[in-house]
């Protein structure tokens, strides 16, 4: 498997994770693009944010690093688009799956 | 139980960490202001203090998993359910599992249950933080006084011996 994620692989996590984003905020599955930003263009907060962690922890079986994240975020050192932006995340999540399957 | 001041779990009787498990008790008081308006002359704890217990128990699991080293309050209540009534003088077995351990967050299962029959159970979820300064040595205390802490082995690593 290669490190970096495919544009299919991409692709196929930023479908299920449109479908866990529009279930667990109630928002509409067309309005979800890969250029959203999950705060700012769709307006999911902190707590809303932590409820489709959860669902993507579970659909994935990884665990998003949000506390360094966070961390990162408010100290400046990474820009929010980096995790928030929806194409970015699923890029991240790729990662982290591909993480996981290299250490099994 | 003391209702009126929040205290809900009054002993830890088990406490797994590896397994990320806990059983406590929690004994309904005889008399309580809660009893006064829920229900005149018909003493119920109201469900709202059923959800709480649940979530205190899961609160002292989490502090034991966490080390201390994060505070969890409660953010979201999922599929609660009230399965019986609960009245004074009644000893509650309440237990909570870790569903998930996530990054500043976490979830637990917990139940209630009277004689070994479920009175209640949720699914419940709690952001962990960072203590507060002036809440981490009450919370420690009331540890210690439930007997928590005195169950927090360290937990086996692979290497350790069994």
């Amino acid at each position: 498997m290669s490190d970096q994620p495919t544009d299919a692989a991409s692709s196929t996590t930023f479908d299920r994770v449109a479908d866990i984003i529009a279930d667990t905020a109630d928002i509409p599955r067309e309005t979800v693009t890969p250029e959203s930003h999950a705060i700012d263009d769709l307006g999911i907060d902190s707590l809303a944010f932590l409820d489709i962690a959860f669902a993507v922890d579970k659909a994935f079986g990884i665990k998003l690093p949000l506390e360094r994240w966070t961390q990162e975020v408010n100290e400046g050192k990474v820009p929010a688009e980096e995790y928030f932006v929806l194409k970015n995340l699923c890029a991240r999540i790729d990662a982290l799956v591909a993480e996981k399957a290299a250490k099994a | 139980m003391r209702l009126e001041y929040f205290e809900m779990i009054d002993s830890v009787s088990q406490l797994d960490r590896a397994a990320g498990r806990i059983e406590t008790v929690a004994l309904v008081p005889m008399e309580s202001p809660v009893f006064e308006g829920h229900f005149p002359s018909y003493p119920l704890v109201p469900g709202v203090l059923l959800t709480e217990t649940m979530a205190q128990a899961s609160g002292y699991l989490l502090l034991a998993h966490l080390d201390f080293r994060l505070m969890p309050f409660l953010i979201a209540v999922e599929k609660a359910r009230f399965r019986a009534f609960v009245g004074p003088g009644t000893r509650l077995d309440v237990e909570a599992s870790l569903e998930h351990d996530g990054s500043g967050y976490a979830v637990t299962k917990a139940a209630i249950r009277r004689e070994g029959k479920l009175v209640a159970d949720a699914e419940l979820r709690f952001r962990t933080m960072p203590f507060p300064p002036e809440l981490e040595p009450p919370m420690r205390a009331r540890a210690a006084q439930i007997g928590l802490t005195g169950l927090m082995q360290p937990v086996p690593t692979e290497s350790a011996p069994a």
